[in-house]
């Protein structure tokens, strides 16, 4: 049972970042959004066996809300921003789907050699778990920064909180993980509800505030 | 008098509370100021008494000699602006840029960030003072924001999303922390209290502590604005209403501040962990020079204050990060002198700007000739942000470069180097602002000075008088600090 229940986790954890990966090279909107729904759909099974092999209830509540906000609600509300704002025939530029990827690779393999011989005392499924959520947040980061579309880096940053979900659960008992979720999930609609507003459809080129301040002339 | 005690450190969070739900839907777009700077006050007072009642710690809420000087400034600050925030928006109704329902909203976002700003202060538990400090991201980007310009929403967008990285990572850096707890002090809620953590320390794993602190200070130190991490800053600032630049400036970014700070006196108390000192040495000296720069190429008048507050939370975490009791000191002076100085200079500049319907420097000149208090109020306020004598930032910038300086005098040269550059920039665009014939719009306006005057004058008078009570109160916090 034991053997077991380290090789489910370990399954839906690696599960996470291969859907990640895949992530990465979505150029299509409504392609990414459903490998999305596939990432919230991972985490959330991830929680709820946590929640079953830690006996910690509560942690059930993340994984519902993990699967009824961000496996179902927000796709679909996207989707339909997607259609409204029509930029569902875009094919986004990611800028080298090649190098892209290996930078991926690097990433993951840096948070492997960063987390594990740091948790040395955990145990095996937290060590395991915390060097792939991490992989997950730096793969987030990695598509947040490699993509223009406003609706695209939200999906970035949904998939780091994926995997900060993850690491909250994988360290053994933490309190205040369901409110932390709750949290995190106000953040996501509040800005769902303002690309859906404001009608944001890229991102402002670029984050550079010297070149924000040339375009807006005197200001 | 102890049985009080808990029910004043609560009534430092359910006056903004109740005050939020109140504003939400208040009808009267006239009383709704006032209302908001009544609730603010009552919300200083009761911090006040923490003074004198100090409760014991709970698993969630904790006061101690290192926070109360912390609640103390927000809660003051956060009046004060209040005041000038009254006048502000009424000016704002007359003109038509705010409608009343969104400044119902406002009223209601500025109790719900000065709520969320004493929970971080007063949290006892890493995870809520995480919390609070997301909420507290989210109700400034709603109120940068609210003005629904291109440039408003576009700046808010950039904040939510900066914002937004900077705190996840600071979620992964508090999950870390409570991994290297959790084996020394049990699982469950005492492995995430400041009292329990701060005091076992010396227990926990330190290279798990180590990365949990490159995560903290990064996190954090987005919403400190510490360069490379400062791009939301300066728009944040220059495009949301200026009562929201001055409370940014003067408190979010301390609060922010304030929780790294924590979490390197949990570092210093590890024996085997990394020195945090050298990181936050790097990024504030960093910071200074990089602000102090860029300070020269600025037009927008809020979006150069904004940069001189990149520069000034530099000087902060360079001192923080020297450590050390005198350093610290310095550190927690210059701290409450640059929130009092910076929001002075915004509750200025916010009327200016209000009357010449202009952020842009060229078109804003000769103030002191056209509008004489507003334009001495701004020439005293930058006359004491650049660290001239006898203003307070003088002292507190005087102490930290010579503290540094008799411990690494390379810093301290790099250090003064940034402060000068600084001085030359903010001394020559202000000769333009305040002096010379009068350019643009000069009507008067019905702006409130009392808040602007009592902030400079408590720097001016701190400058020349320190109580020894203050900096007994100081140097005993500095020493906790570590």
């Amino acid at each position: 049972m034991d053997r077991l229940a380290l090789d489910v986790a370990h399954m839906f954890a690696g599960g996470l970042v291969l859907v990640s990966f895949m992530l990465l090279y979505q150029d299509r909107m409504f392609g990414l959004l459903n490998i999305f729904a596939l990432h919230a759909l991972v985490v959330s099974l991830s929680v709820a066996w946590q929640a079953y092999i830690q006996l910690a209830p509560h942690l059930y509540i993340t994984a519902g809300i993990a699967l009824v906000v961000k496996a179902i609600i927000i796709p679909v509300a996207l989707h339909r921003i997607i259609v409204r704002l029509g930029i569902h025939r875009t094919i986004e530029t990611i800028g080298g789907i090649g190098r892209t990827m290996l930078a991926g690779i690097a990433l993951v393999a840096l948070s492997i050699t960063v987390m594990l011989p740091i948790t040395a005392a955990a145990g095996t499924l937290t060590r395991e778990d915390l060097a792939f959520s991490l992989s997950v947040i730096l793969l987030g980061l990695l598509m947040m920064i490699s993509r223009r579309n406003a609706v695209s880096q939200i999906i970035g940053f949904m998939s780091i909180e994926n995997g900060l979900i993850l690491a909250a659960t994988a360290a053994k008992g933490m309190p205040l993980v369901v409110e932390i979720s709750v949290a995190f999930s106000i953040i996501i609609a509040l800005i769902v509800v303002g690309i859906f507003l404001f009608r944001i459809r890229e991102r402002f080129d670029t984050v550079d505030v010297h070149a924000l301040e040339r375009f807006r002339g005197s200001l | 008098m102890d049985d009080y005690g808990p029910l004043l450190v609560r009534l430092v969070l359910i006056v903004p509370t109740c005050s939020a739900a109140l504003l939400a839907y208040f009808p009267d777009d006239r009383a709704t100021g006032r209302l908001n700077a009544v609730a603010s006050f009552i919300t200083f007072l009761a911090s006040t008494s923490l003074l004198v009642v100090r409760p014991a710690p709970t698993a969630f809420l904790i006061v101690d000699d290192v926070n109360v000087v912390f609640i103390l400034l927000n809660t003051f600050v956060g009046f004060t602006t209040s005041v000038f925030s009254a006048s502000y928006i009424s000016h704002e109704i007359e003109t038509g840029r705010l409608t009343p329902a969104y400044l119902r909203f406002y009223h209601a976002m500025y109790q719900g960030l000065m709520f969320s700003m004493n929970l971080a202060l007063l949290a006892n538990n890493v995870g809520l003072m995480w919390v609070a400090i997301e909420l507290a991201t989210l109700t400034t980007v709603l109120m940068v924001g609210i003005y629904r310009t291109p440039a408003a929403l576009e700046a808010a967008w950039k904040y939510f999303i900066l914002g937004s990285v900077g705190i996840a990572l600071a979620l992964f850096g508090t999950i870390l922390v409570y991994l290297a707890a959790s084996s020394a002090a049990g699982e469950g809620l005492d492995a995430m209290a400041w009292s329990v953590l701060v005091t076992r320390a010396a227990e926990f794993d330190p290279h798990l502590l180590n990365v949990a602190f490159v995560f903290l200070l990064l996190g954090y130190g987005t919403k400190v604005g510490l360069v490379p991490l400062h791009a939301w800053l300066p728009d944040a600032h220059a495009e949301g209403p200026t009562p929201i630049s001055a409370v940014l400036s003067g408190l979010l970014l301390n609060v922010a501040l304030f929780a790294v700070l924590r979490f390197k006196m949990v570092m210093a108390a590890n024996p085997g962990a990394l020195a945090p000192g050298p990181l936050m040495v790097a990024l504030g000296l960093l910071s200074v020079l990089f602000a102090s720069f860029m300070l020269y190429r600025r037009h927008g008048i809020k979006r150069m204050f904004a940069y001189s507050s990149i520069e000034h939370m530099g000087v902060i975490t360079f001192a923080f990060g020297m450590g050390g009791a005198l350093a610290n000191f310095a550190g927690l002076l210059h701290m409450a002198f640059h929130s009092l100085t910076k929001s002075a200079i915004f509750f200025s500049v916010g009327h200016i700007a209000q009357i010449k319907g202009t952020q842009n420097m060229t078109e804003i000149r000769g103030l002191t000739v056209s509008h004489p208090v507003l334009g001495w109020g701004l020439v005293l306020g930058v006359i004491a942000i650049v660290g001239l004598p006898p203003m307070g930032i003088f002292m507190s910038e005087f102490l930290i470069i010579t503290s540094t300086f008799a411990r690494q005098p390379a810093l301290a040269i790099a250090l003064a180097l940034g402060l000068l550059v600084a001085l030359g920039a903010l001394l020559l665009r202000l000769n333009g602002l305040a002096f010379g014939d009068p350019v643009g719009s000069d009507a008067r306006s019905q702006a409130s000075f009392i808040p602007m005057f009592a902030h400079l004058a408590l720097v001016l008078a701190a400058g020349i008088y320190l109580p020894a009570e203050l900096v007994a109160w100081f140097q005993y916090a500095a020493g906790l600090l570590g």
